[in-house]
Order: structure tokens, then sequence, then C-alpha cells
């Protein structure tokens, strides 16, 4: 009966990961800004960690946490080659 | 069984975390306060849930790898919110969350129009190239 609970808990956990992955990814798709979007980029680093966890936890395969190493390290160099992007374009004055 | 439990209010933990950076990134003001969400909890949330998968399972290489992502966690996300904060500033955008003086003024260059409305005057007229 205990273990039902626990498995019922993880999905539940894992459901509500997948409702804050969504909002992100709507935050990402219609940003109010440029910057705004970035920022829900470096918020999918997180996200991606946290899912990658919950799929380890599931599967008990060790692999998946390498590839939520993965999407941390790609995420953290886009992120920073967005905002130096934006710091160049931002910069120019007419 | 009880590292089972204990793993998962961890787990449970960070995703409070999550959710709660969710929220600071849909309602919060200006993206200074937008970033300050995303980076803080966000971080926050994917370690407490790592550490919640690595206490469950207890095995070597689980926490190893576990720990190792954790610390470029740790190591990455500040690089990235400074180089982000920073470019949002020098590219001008909207303070409006702003309370009391702007403590950088005259410390960085800083653009007086948002970028996006640049971007989209640029779109009607060509501008000169540098």
């Amino acid at each position: 009966m205990s273990a039902g609970f626990l498995a019922h808990a993880h999905t539940f956990l894992l459901g509500v990961v997948v409702v804050v992955l969504a909002l992100t990814g709507w935050r990402l798709v219609t940003g109010r800004t440029l910057v705004d979007r970035i920022i829900a980029l470096d918020m999918l680093t997180g996200v991606a960690v946290a899912i990658a966890g919950f799929i380890t936890a599931a599967t008990g395969r060790r692999e998946f946490l390498d590839v939520g190493f993965g999407t941390a390290l790609t995420a953290f160099i886009g992120v920073v080659a967005l905002s130096a992007f934006v710091e160049r374009k931002g910069r120019r004055q007419k | 069984m009880i590292l089972e439990i204990l793993g998962l209010l961890l787990q449970a933990i960070g995703v409070f975390f999550l959710v709660a950076a969710i929220v600071g990134v849909l309602r919060f003001a200006d993206p200074l306060q937008r970033m300050h969400a995303s980076a803080k909890a966000g971080t926050v949330g994917g370690g407490f849930v790592l550490l919640g998968v690595m206490v469950e399972m207890g095995r070597l290489d689980v926490t190893l790898i576990g720990l190792a992502t954790i610390a470029f966690l740790f190591l990455t996300v500040p690089i990235a919110g400074h180089l982000l904060g920073r470019a949002t500033y020098v590219s001008g955008a909207r303070l409006d969350g702003l309370t009391g003086g702007d403590a950088l003024e005259g410390v960085l260059e800083r653009s007086r129009v948002p970028l996006e409305e640049r971007l989209a005057e640029g779109a009607e007229a060509p501008q000169d190239k540098r």
C-alpha cells in the first residue's frame, strides 16, 4: 500500500513539473521582450535538471542524469552567447 | 523506506521552488526582477530535486553525477545571471519595478530607448552600418 502511495507521489510531482515546463515554454514563445525569452531559457535549466532527476528515479538508469548535466551545460552556453548579443546590440546608439 | 520518504520530501521542496520560480517569472514587473526569480529559485528547485533523487536511490554513481550537476549549476547560473543582467541594463530595458534611485546611473552606460523599440524602428528604416 505504501509503495503505491510513493509511486503516485512521484507521478504527481512530475505532473507539476511538466506544468511548469509548459508555462516556461509559453513564456519562451510569447515573451514580452527579447530579454524575457532569454530568462525563460535560463529557467529551463532548472526544469530540465528536475525532469532528468525524476526520470532517473523512475527508471533507475543513471544515464538520464548525464542528460540533465548536458542540458545544463548547453543552456548556460546559450544564455551567455545570447546575452553577449543583447549587450552588443543594445549598446549601439544612433 | 525512511530514505524514500525523505527523498520524496526533498523532491517536493524542489518542485515547490520551481513553482515559485515560474510564478515569479510570469508575474514580476520588469526583466531584472523576473531574472531574480528564475535564477535563484530555479537553481534551488533543480538542486533539491537532484538531492531527493540521490537520497532516494542511494547509489554511488547517481550521487557522484548528481553532486557534479549541482556544483555545475551553482557555478554557472550566477555567471549567466550576471551577464544577462548587465546586458539587460545596458540595452535600456524598462525598469518598472524600481523603487528608489538607479544605483548604476553614471556607472554603466545605458541606452535611453529600449532595445525592442529600436529594433522595431530599425526594421522600417535601414540603419547605417558600422
